[in-house]
Order: structure tokens, then sequence, then C-alpha cells
């Protein structure tokens, strides 16, 4: 595969931090990919947004900073208004239903889930959107294996919340069961 | 019977103060107490900053350590950290512990770190020529107050009790005696102790200020002195304009280093 | 403990230069927070007791270094980490330590300048004050890492570096490499070597604390074990005595900058791509030269003879290696996060038959690959 960018974007709190972890974690210890994982720092997370960014590849990675992205995930407007345009051509859009209401158009596939409903009402803890966000992400985009997945996440996240965790993830990949990577059209690697 | 020499690098000398100069005196009550205490000298490490008292560093048989201008005191934490178990003995002046070094004297003191600092308070920048000093009194005259500071004088030992020093006092170059007790408790206190030392420079303070020759303005020191025992005796009208000497404050709490190092040892012993 | 063992972990940049420099023997850190480096402050002050080290938060850069220098003269590698302002306030002490030959390590995360400037953003202004950041004359040594398992390397090649030569020695980081993650094996790397500082032979005695051999390097006695010597920021003898005799100052400056000059080849270090044949080079360093890297990649795809020298050491600065890499090429591109700092460096080493043009950025973001790209094809300068 070649290089793959993925950004992770929201709001502060909305773990979207450990989430790019989990995922970095995931494609480069479990799977063994070169991965290049960076976050937003300083006053641009203080003022709310969150930002967390992967670049992947077979190959070593060159440049680690995303520029052209093949996924953006967003779960608020400000976040998909802000980073839309960096989307490459055939790239994949997946947006909360609820905080996304204005939705760009462009040469890319966009995919608008209720990820942080699922996590409040039928998980009843808003925090495991993060969780969502990957088992929604992970069956999308096809790249990454469910135990690899799994693995990263037990290694990641604060003991005794094993449960919940592994719940959300697997309501993530319920939330887009019926959508297959080619019917979203994301770009394969 | 002490042999005083054997403390010294005679090889560096003749030393560099000034004729009348105070500081030697403090020198000899440091070396008397050190003595005195039966310290070897290959546990003791003097640290000292820039001017005319950091210069006494060089004078000493111990390791020793002249930094930069101030800056003694985070010096010496180093070393005190990295081998508790030396005595750490800091020389300093009023311009370098008080002016451009003020902030390290208070986290010292803060901390509580195991150094014994010696603050010797000649009132003015000897070294570089006479300049004021934040100790220079109201009415006294610099090269850079001509007409003398408009700025209030620190009173160190007020200024480092309060900054957390457990161990405070203050002592005169007329008592030399007097003075190497005080280095005694000062140094058996664990804590950070603070002694502030009241010395002479006859060359530009007293003479700008015409205070007569070295032994007059010695003698001087006693006029504006209480001994803090004595003092609580007295009436407050009494005790105005007078600087307190002897022990001012002690009352020892954990010393940093070792703290920090039973803190390890037990993080060790938990690993294993 | 599990993830400490781990050989191949993901990690960030300032927590890879902590790992390191624990690896590296480094058993003090003396610090003040300042972003973007307090990473590095917070990783050693979890991970230093564990291994029997020692981690205070002084209250200034200024005591920070200080308190470095005194761990290491009492015989522990020691280190600090900073950033730009707090770079500026060590200056002094950079100077005491490489007068007074006291091994230590200072990292400096660079971020945007000058004065409070851009607090958490890259940039790679402050390579000359790397340089000539403290006063007086004094030989430098400054590496610089563009990726985390780089950081990692370069950390424990700064502390050997430190000890073999007893002189300060700065690490540049910036802030993307600093705080991305990527996998670093650890297990590789562990297998590093690791130096210490020479010992004087034999029981302590009159030592003369700044007698140097052949190697210009006196051995170093660590304070509390019997030596009893004199260390003094002010110009001093082979016994460590202040002295004003214009024949022993002279004598020791010279031996100051010969000990480092004399390792030149061991301290350079740098990496070549495709460089054989290009006709146009980048020099870049730091993150810049990643990206200069798939700038080169995408220039060689489009058929243009691109190469990369990327420096590793910037001081000493690879002069000669430079321009033995550019001796067949037309240009040089000069690609730095700042108003072109090195680029002086880069023009006195190829010499002025080449033609040496920019891609310079200093407002807080990276430089991208493409705007590397465009500079590599335009025959004028880019102003990213």
């Amino acid at each position: 595969m070649d290089r793959y960018e993925i950004r992770l974007s929201g709001e502060g709190g909305q773990g979207l931090v450990l989430a790019g972890a989990i995922l970095a974690e995931a494609l480069g210890i479990q799977c063994g990919k070169h991965v290049a994982y960076t976050q937003s720092y300083g006053p641009e997370s203080r003022g709310g947004g969150c930002r967390s960014d992967l670049v992947v590849s077979d190959q070593p990675i060159d440049y680690p900073i995303c520029s052209q992205l093949d996924l953006l995930l967003c779960l608020t407007q400000k976040a998909c208004d802000k980073y839309w345009v960096h989307l490459k051509e055939g790239g994949l859009l997946i947006v909360d239903s609820t905080r996304v209401t204005r939705l760009p158009s462009g040469s890319f596939e966009v995919c608008s889930v209720p990820i942080l409903r699922t996590a409040s009402v039928k998980l009843g803890r808003e925090v495991v959107a993060n969780m969502v966000c990957l088992g929604v992400i992970a069956n999308l985009s096809g790249l990454i294996p469910r135990e690899a997945l799994q693995k990263a996440l037990l290694e990641r996240i604060p003991k005794g919340t094993e449960q919940i965790n592994q719940r959300a993830l697997e309501a993530g990949y319920g939330l887009t069961g019926a959508l297959t990577p080619a019917m979203a059209h994301a770009p394969l690697p | 019977m002490l042999d005083i020499q054997k403390y010294l690098r005679l090889e560096m000398f003749p030393h560099m103060l000034c004729p009348g100069c105070g500081h030697g005196i403090v020198l000899g009550a440091l070396l008397r107490a050190i003595h005195s205490l039966k310290l070897s000298q290959d546990e003791v490490v003097v640290v000292s900053g820039i001017g005319c008292s950091s210069r006494l560093s060089g004078y000493v048989d111990f390791d020793t350590l002249h930094t930069t201008h101030g800056r003694p005191l985070a010096f010496a934490t180093g070393i005190k950290m990295a081998r508790p178990e030396l005595t750490v003995i800091v020389i300093t002046g009023d311009g370098d512990g008080l002016s451009i070094g003020g902030n390290h004297l208070i986290h010292a003191a803060r901390r509580n770190v195991g150094l014994t600092c010696l603050l010797l308070n000649n009132e003015i920048y000897g070294m570089t020529g006479g300049q004021a000093a934040p100790t220079t009194p109201l009415g006294k005259i610099s090269t850079t107050g001509p007409t003398g500071p408009f700025e209030t004088p620190f009173d160190s030992c007020r200024l480092v009790e309060a900054a957390g020093a457990s161990f405070v006092a203050r002592g005169i170059t007329y008592e030399p005696a007097t003075l190497e007790k005080l280095i005694v408790a000062a140094i058996q206190n664990p804590g950070f102790s603070f002694l502030e030392i009241i010395s002479d420079c006859p060359e530009f303070f007293g003479r700008f200020n015409r205070m007569g020759n070295p032994a007059d303005q010695i003698l001087a020191q006693k006029q504006n002195v209480v001994d803090a025992k004595t003092a609580a005796t007295l009436p407050p009208e009494r005790l105005k304009g007078k600087m307190l000497t002897g022990i001012l404050h002690h009352e020892p709490r954990p010393e940093y280093a070792a703290s920090y190092q039973e803190s390890i040892a037990q993080m060790g012993a938990q690993a294993r | 403990m599990e993830k400490m063992t781990k050989p191949v972990q993901l990690l960030q940049g300032n927590a890879a230069c902590a790992r390191a420099a624990i690896a590296a023997g480094c058993r003090f850190y003396g610090g003040y927070p300042i972003s973007p480096s307090s990473e590095i402050a917070e990783t050693m002050a979890k991970l230093l007791p564990r291994v029997g080290g020692k981690f205070i938060q002084m209250e200034d850069e200024i005591a920070s270094l200080a308190a470095v220098i005194g761990a290491s003269l009492a015989g522990m590698k020691a280190m600090t980490a900073t950033s730009g302002p707090g770079f500026s306030l060590m200056q002094e002490h950079i100077g005491f330590a490489c007068y007074t030959e006291v091994p230590c390590v200072v990292v400096d995360v660079m971020r945007g300048g000058p004065s409070t400037g851009l607090p958490t953003s890259p940039s790679q202004a402050d390579v000359m004050q790397a340089r000539w950041g403290t006063h007086g004359d004094h030989p430098a040594i400054a590496l610089c890492a563009s990726s985390p398992g780089e950081v990692y390397e370069l950390t424990v090649r700064a502390f050997n570096l430190a000890e073999r030569l007893r002189t300060p020695v700065i690490l540049l980081l910036d802030e993307v490499v600093a705080h991305m993650y990527e996998k670093v094996d650890l297990g590789r790397l562990a297998g590093l070597p690791v130096e210490d500082r020479r010992k004087p032979k034999g029981a302590p005695g009159k030592l003369e604390a700044y007698a140097a051999g052949e190697d210009g390097v006196p051995a170093m006695a660590p304070f509390g074990e019997g030596y009893r010597y004199h260390v003094t920021g002010l110009a001093h003898d082979s016994r460590g005595y202040p002295t004003q005799d214009p024949a022993v100052v002279e004598t020791t400056q010279r031996r100051l900058q010969r000990k480092v000059d004399r390792c030149r080849k061991e301290i350079v270090s740098y990496e070549l791509l495709q460089c054989e044949d290009a006709e146009v080079i980048v020099f870049a360093y730091g993150i810049v030269a990643a990206a200069a890297r798939q700038a080169v990649r995408q220039a060689r795809q489009r058929g243009i003879r691109a190469g990369l020298f990327r420096a590793i050491t910037l001081w000493p600065f690879p002069g000669e290696e430079l321009a033995a890499a550019v001796k067949q090429a037309k240009r040089i591109v000069v690609a730095e996060m700042n108003l072109g700092q090195m680029t002086g460096e880069v023009e006195r080493a190829v010499g002025k038959k080449k033609t040496v043009k920019t891609c310079l950025k200093a407002n807080g973001e990276a430089i991208t690959p493409d705007e590397i790209f465009s500079a590599l094809q335009a025959e004028d300068a880019c102003h990213a």
C-alpha cells in the first residue's frame, strides 16, 4: 500500500487523540505498517478544536505531515468546514450525522452516520464515541483487520473499561454494517 | 591545635582581597568551623558565585566550584542532589545572592535543600569598583548611586525565612568566635541554612561614605546590631534601626536531597 | 513495566529523547517546563527515579543548566531540555560548561521566534544560537534529528560525544519531530554503544585537573572522591586556577577548539540521497529534510535529476562533505524554517561557482514537499 492519510477531527473531549493512537498502534505495531502520527497541539487544541493525523504506508514514510487526506472523519461542523478542502480526489469523508448537517460536495464520497448518538443513546456513554469512530473507519476503509484493532484498543484504554469500549467498537462496525467499503467507494489500499 | 594551612591552597596566595577587607575573617571562621566539626576535606564542597566573597572558594583545599554571577545555589543544588552525603557550602555576596541570584536564593530556601549558604554582605559591589547593591542603605553613596539610593535595602534574613529556610542567622565580622559557632550550627542543620554575615568594604563603601579606617568600620558594626536573645527582652524603641544577630530562625524540616533519595530507594524496593 | 520491554513501540520524539537519555546513562535531569519540550521533562520525572536517577524542576532555565553542570561535576551524566526562550537563558552556562569542560546534553526543541514567538509551532531558527549563542570563542557540537527514531540515536550520541570530549552537546529538534509518533525499534537501539568520561588514573593526590594529553581532553574526577580541585569560569591554568597569563590563556583556548576539531570526522554525520548524478541538490536538516526527501523523489519521477544532502551534524558544519557531494551539481537549494541562517554556511562551503537558492519559511508552518519541489524546478528562488 502506498501513502494513505487519515485525519480524525472534532473537538476536545471527544477522545480523538486516543482513537488516533489506537489506530496508529493497530496499523503500526499489530499490522507492521509504517506509521507517522501527529496531533493538534497548543492553542489549536485549547480553542476547542481537536485533530489527530495518521500517515500509513508499506514503505518508510518520507514526510509525516498530512496534506492530501484519503480519509477524513469529522465530529463537528466546524471541523468539517475547516478540513474538507484537504480531501483527496476520490477520498472518503465520514461525518457525524447529528453534528454535521451542512455537507460539502466534491469528488469524494460522503458517509454520514450517527456516531455520537450511538454512543450516548445506544451505549449510554458519549465518551466512547471515539471507539465507535474506530469501528466505522475500520469497516468502511477495510484498512485494519478487526483483531488488530481490538488488540491495540486493549493496549491503550484504561483498565476496567474494556467491556464498554469493545462494545462501542462493535457498534461502530454495526453502524456501517450494511455499507461495504465498495459501496462507500472508499479508495482501497 | 588547628593548622589552618592544611585547609588552604597556599599556591594560590597571595590572595586578591584588599587590605582591611572583612572577608578573610569569615574564611577563618569557616575553616575553624569545618575543623571543629571534624569534616574530612574530601567530603566538603565549596561553591561560589561572582564577586569578592566568591573568590574565597579558590583559596581553600576542598572540591571547589567558582560559578557564574548569582547562580552558585543552583549549581550547588545539582551537586547536593547527585551526592547528598557531601557537605555543600555556598559562599555568595549581597549582589550575587540578593540581586542577580535572588530567585535562586528563595527557591533553595523553599526546597530546603541541604546547603549552607554564607552571604557576605558588604553593602556594595566591591569587585567592580563600588556600584550600588540591593543592600546599600538609604543615604549611602556608591558609584551608581552618587546621591545615595532611593531604594529600600533587603533584609535578607527575613526574606529567606519567609521563603522557607529551616535555619536563618546573622553574624558580624566583629565577632569571629560567635561567627564560627553560627557556621557550625548552620552546617549541622540538615536543610537549607542561611547565614548573613555583615562584612566591610573599606576600599569602596567605607571610603565613599567616610567611615574611617577598616578597624573603625568593623567597630561600627557593633553599634548597629542587637543580639536576638537580648532583643527579646528590650522594648521596641530600643531596637529601632538595629539589625538582629544570632540564630533568628531554626525550624528543622525534611531536607530535599535526602527526601528524594529516600523516595527513589523506596521505589526501587517496591520494584524488587 | 511490560511496555518498557516491548522491542518495537510507537514513540513520540520527545519521549524517545528521554528514553534514550536514560539508556545512555543519564541519571540527572534539571529543567524548566517550556513548550514544545515539556514531554521530555515529564518523561524524565517519571522514569529517572525508577533507575535511581534524580529529576528536579528548577526555578528557571539558568538554574536548570547550572544544576545539570553541578550534578555532572558530582559524577552523574546529566541533561536538560528547553525551547528558544529557555535556550537563550541557558547560553551563559553553555559557555561555562565549555570552558570548565563539564559534559552535559542540552536539548532545544525549536519553536517560532524571536521572543515568545510561536510557542507551539515548529521552527529551525535556533541553529545559529546553537553555534554562537554564548559569548566568547568556543567549540560547538550540535546534532539535529528528523524523526523520533533518529532522536533516540542522536540523544545517545550526544551523551557519548559530551562524555568523550568533556563538552556540552546540543541536540536540536523541532516541534514536529518532538511531537510526532513513529515506530521505534528499541530492541535494535538497545545495542548502541555507550561511552563514559575518562577518570584520572591512580589514587587521589594532587590533581592537575586540566592537564590534557594528545587528545586535548583532561581526565575528569568527580567531586567528593578526594581529588579536591578547583573549577572556575575564569580563564584558568592546567591546575584550574585563575590566570591572566596570555600564553596560558591562549593555550587553553586553542586546546578547547582543537579537542573538537581533531574529532571532526567522528562528529560530522550526514545522509546523501541520489546525489551522485544530481544537477540540483537540496540542503536540509530536521523535519525539512523529510519534506525534501519526498520532493526529491517527486522530482526524480518527473525526470529532474535531484538529490538531497541531509545534515545530521550541524556544528561542526559538514562543509567539506557538502562540497564533495555537490561537485557535479549546478544548483543547491537550501531549505530551512528560518530566514536563511545556514544558507551562508552552505555558500561558503560550495564556493562561488555554484548557484545557491533558498526555500525558506519562518511563519510557524512546516515547509511542504511541494514547496521544495517547486524550488527544485524553478531556476529562481522560492520564498515559500
